[in-house]
């Protein structure tokens, strides 16, 4: 039986029974996990997830269903299932959906991949944690020691009554470590090359090649114990410079989730929140300095991210569309059933599922800030500061329900003075407001130093989804930033 | 849906594919619904359903996991291939433990039964019933509103060569619900395993109440005030603490209660007990390797008194030199499914009140100036040692003044340490089963906080 064959039984289902548009998908979701503490397997798991989710329009109105078998009687049922959902939701209705035309394709595709990391051996991926590990504890005074790999393959059949046929196979994997120090009453934490997990990309097990851990292990576990004797960071306003991983967490945060339209359209206002991107806002609204500008791009050219795809998971081919350009905010992510919202006749193809048994959303796909088109390095951005603060690596952050006021707390930080990194401050934070952060954003490095991070654990949806956002980022500065208020009264 | 009988079945079979000494396969199966609506429209509808088995196998000292939702012969042996893969090539762990024994682990009282026939029988047509009414709730009130509906059935067992079988099954549902003002908002929440104590229009009432009042926000500037928490509230900041009582997280030395057992940390008004047959709690009352959950006294008036335990836990923290500081080392049932770097956690926290209970509304009436907050949103840890927590009031927010509420006032960050908090407690309400976002569901009271520290106010 082929996959095309089993869409055919949804679509047939649901289109006989009343709808008058069904997509289903059919996902084949494999990871592998393995992860070590202090030199012990600390996770060590495979996992597979095979199944079909049949999404209808009945009435106007959605529904959809999903099940973990492909048998006919199943898929049958799920398609039922999913025009009775429909018929229901029909029932308290004031918004009818209305698609955004989008033409039929028929597409094969598969991310980037070098070497297929379900292929490397499970041997030499633990013997590589373990020497990490090792390194890091062969640091006086590290408490524990933790690194990890993370490997997915994500297979994808899509299929709509509008005649879409589109494959599509991508490659995910992750790597990193954390160096914990707990001395007298405090517990520090150095990580790399981020927190959380490290680096995800959309690429095979040549991402763990290139990121040297072993290499970087032991200087980051010094780093956590010297933070013990580093002065607080001091709190008052001053510049402030973030590394490239806290800038492409600040992009998420406070540009990747308002510009999403469906947030701005109330339809997120139970859980994740609304945003403070009031549609007049567009092409109005000065989000940031003159040198700000940022695209959602999902296209293979903008590099292995999280959000790089061929078509969205409703069949909307992969699109750049500028969000901040030269400092004006002129673009939101959206969907077939939201273009018109904002006078768009055609989605820009952000809608994404977490697997089969979710409905797709608007998601972040690669949200990047573009590079200084003229050269600048980190030094030479050090250099063009007098004063201030360089944080590195995130290790807090909370933003408002509309995505105006922010705090990100960071592992470490470094004093500027006279165009020098001098002393190493421990617990730094920042805090702001959206856009008067991001208009005081003067100075950005070029595409040397810019790295396409991944953040694969965003959150959204009823039920929770997590998926897998991509961010651009170079070094920055920006001026007059209120520094330290995370531990302030406290 | 998963019975008990099939999950005995599939394990026979899985056990004729494994060719190492020990096997243990945890199902779960899930039917699961949810109508979410905003904009007074049902704008998503979806359902689902599942069945999983998640297979472990461990000889010498070596365990791997691996998970599939087929389960054709093919399937399974592909997934016991995968396992025994993965810890072949392991080197061997001295301290793990062999799988668990039936028998092991006890139980402190019965669990009520957590399946409800009207719960599981919930259709797609009822859920938008309910919907319907709150609606109408916002149209009456001339608000907007958003929220999900949802219902769900699950069961789980967890099967093991050593002859240990447990299998809970148990229903659930949902209601949560925000109104939204041009300016100001209003929000609730509940969820039971029995649907019939759920009333979605009383909780749009009081949502809808919230977002009235709170029109037109003032804004207040940051700084310590006495605060008056809803449930949901205590529930989001405390349960971040939580993850810290376990054994494994002080033998990790990443635990904020590291040299701390045993020392008067909180207000003596503090008493916890993790307790998974209490009535007002939920899920299943075995751990993830099977054992039974036993009720643990966390804290007994302000002085942390005792971990909660997985089995391998127990062996290390017994050898460990903190040991002697850790109060009473026994399996708890507490841990989570192996092999996992995050050890145990209580997961069925229950507060027990001091006595003198009062309400919200005699809070706020005996509060001469202080802030009254419905729920907080996007907490995350600021320092892991001290517990400073940070994050804002969302969705109801109100100053009190000579012991009324006022008026709605512009949300604030706050920068918390959770253990000032326990020792800044004046009263409480009695404790309620509440559910909020940013932890698992509790039974907690409302608190009364004082000197609750507010450092920056937003623009809404």
């Amino acid at each position: 039986m082929t996959m095309k064959q089993i869409a055919d039984w949804a679509l047939d289902t649901a289109n006989k029974r009343g709808a008058t548009y069904a997509d289903s998908r059919i996902v084949d979701d494999r990871h592998r996990a393995l992860a070590t503490k202090n030199g012990k397997v600390g996770q060590a798991a495979s996992s597979e997830s095979l199944g079909i989710g049949v999404r209808v329009l009945v009435d106007e109105s959605w529904g959809f269903a999903a099940s973990d078998s492909l048998a006919r009687e199943a898929v049958d049922e799920a398609a039922a299932r999913a025009v009775e959902i429909a018929r229901a939701s029909a029932r308290v209705k004031e918004h009818p959906v209305r698609l955004a035309p989008e033409p039929a394709v028929t597409v094969e595709w598969s991310s980037p991949c070098k070497i297929d990391p379900f292929k490397t051996s499970i041997s030499e991926n633990l013997e590589l944690l373990m020497k990490i590990d090792a390194e890091l504890l062969s640091v006086p005074g590290v408490t524990l020691a933790e690194s990890n790999l993370h490997f997915r393959r994500y297979e994808q059949w899509f299929h709509s009554s509008q005649g879409s046929a589109i494959h599509q196979t991508r490659y995910i994997t992750g790597a990193g470590f954390a160096s914990f120090s707990f001395q007298g009453a405090e517990i520090q934490k150095r990580s790399y090359p981020n927190s959380f997990g490290g680096q995800y990309q959309g690429k095979g097990y040549e991402l763990v090649d290139e990121l040297k851990l072993v290499e970087n292990a032991r200087r980051v576990g010094e780093q956590a114990v010297a933070l013990h004797k580093a002065e607080r960071c001091p709190e008052g306003r001053m510049s402030l410079v973030l590394d490239s991983s806290q800038l492409g967490l600040q992009i998420h945060e406070s540009i990747g989730h308002p510009i999403e339209l469906d947030r701005v359209l109330g339809m997120e206002a139970n859980f994740a929140g609304t945003s403070f991107l009031t549609l007049e806002k567009l092409r109005t609204l000065r989000y940031g300095s003159d040198i700000v500008n940022v695209v959602a791009d999902a296209t293979e050219q903008h590099g292995p991210g999280l959000g790089t795809f061929a078509y969205d998971d409703e069949g909307v081919e992969a699109q750049c569309t500028p969000i901040i350009t030269d400092g004006l905010f002129t673009g939101y992510i959206s969907s077939r059933e939201t273009a018109h919202s904002i006078g768009e006749n055609r989605s820009n193809g952000t809608m994404r599922a977490e697997g089969w048994n979710r409905i797709p959303l608007i998601r972040m796909t690669n949200i990047s800030i573009l590079p200084s088109p003229k050269p600048l390095t980190f030094d030479q951005l050090i250099a063009g500061t007098d004063g201030g603060i360089f944080m590195q690596t995130n290790r807090s952050w909370s933003i408002d329900d509309k995505r105006y006021n922010f705090q990100f707390g960071c592992e470490i930080g470094w004093e500027i003075k006279g165009g020098k990194l001098g002393r190493m401050f421990k617990n730094p934070s920042y805090s702001g407001i959206t856009t008067e952060f991001w208009n005081s954003m003067e100075a950005v490095c070029s595409r040397d130093q810019w790295t396409l991070w991944g953040t694969p654990n965003c959150g959204k949806g009823q039920p929770m989804q997590t998926m897998g956002t991509g961010h651009g980022a170079a070094p920055a500065r920006f001026r007059n930033v209120k520094i330290g208020t995370a531990y302030k009264g406290n | 849906m998963l019975d008990q009988g099939k999950a005995q079945i599939i394990f026979d079979k899985l056990k004729k594919f494994v060719s190492v000494p020990e096997i243990e396969v945890i199902f779960s199966s899930t039917d699961y619904s949810l109508t979410r609506f905003a904009n007074n429209t049902i704008h998503q509808n979806v359902s689902e359903t599942n069945e999983i088995a998640s297979i472990r196998v461990a000889w010498d000292g070596k365990t791997a996991r691996a998970t599939t939702n087929r389960f054709d012969d093919e399937s399974l042996k592909r997934a016991v291939e995968s396992a025994e893969g993965i810890a072949r090539v392991e080197e061997p762990d001295p301290d793990r433990l062999p799988m668990a024994r039936e028998g092991e682990g006890k139980q402190d009282g019965a669990v009520p039964s957590r399946w409800f026939e009207n719960s599981a029988a919930l259709t797609p047509a009822d859920r938008a019933e309910a919907v319907g009414k709150i609606v109408s709730v916002a149209k009456k009130n001339r608000l907007v509103t958003a929220g999900i509906y949802s219902s769900s059935e699950s069961a789980e067992a967890v099967v093991n060569s050593n002859g240990l079988s447990a299998f809970h099954r148990q229903t659930s549902a949902e209601v949560s619900i925000t109104m939204l003002a041009d300016d100001s908002s209003g929000w609730q929440k509940a969820n039971s395993p029995d649907v019939g104590t759920l009333d979605p229009v009383r909780l749009a009432e009081v949502a809808a109440g919230k977002a009235r009042k709170s029109r037109g926000p003032k804004e207040l500037p940051p700084g310590k005030y006495s605060v008056i928490l809803e449930p949901s509230a205590v529930l989001d900041l405390l349960g971040f603490m939580f993850w810290d009582f376990g054994g494994l997280a002080i033998l990790d030395q990443r635990s904020f209660l590291n040299n701390r057992v045993g020392t008067q940390l909180f207000g003596e008004n503090i008493t916890i007990v993790d307790d998974v047959a209490h009535p007002l709690q939920s899920n299943a009352p075995f751990d993830g390797e099977g054992v039974r959950r036993r009720r643990v006294s966390l804290v007994e008036k302000g002085v942390v008194r005792r971990l909660v335990y997985a089995r391998n836990t127990v062996e290390r923290m017994r050898k460990s030199e903190a040991a002697p500081k850790v109060g009473e080392i026994e399996v708890t049932g507490h841990g989570f499914p192996l092999p996992n770097e995050m050890g145990e956690a209580p997961t069925n926290v229950v507060f027990i009140t001091p006595g003198g209970e009062q309400t919200v509304e005699q809070m706020i009436a005996g509060t001469e100036r202080g802030i009254l907050i419905t729920r907080l949103w996007y907490i995350r840890e600021v320092d892991p040692y001290e517990k400073i927590l940070t994050g804002m009031t969302r969705d109801g927010t109100f100053l009190i003044e000579g012991g009324k509420v006022k008026h709605g006032i512009r949300n604030f960050r706050f920068n918390q340490s959770v253990i000032d908090t326990l020792n800044n407690v004046e009263a409480m309400s009695e404790a309620a089963r509440a559910s909020g976002e940013e932890a698992f569901d509790m039974v907690v009271p409302a608190m009364k906080v004082r000197g609750f520290n507010f450092t920056e106010v937003t623009k809404f």
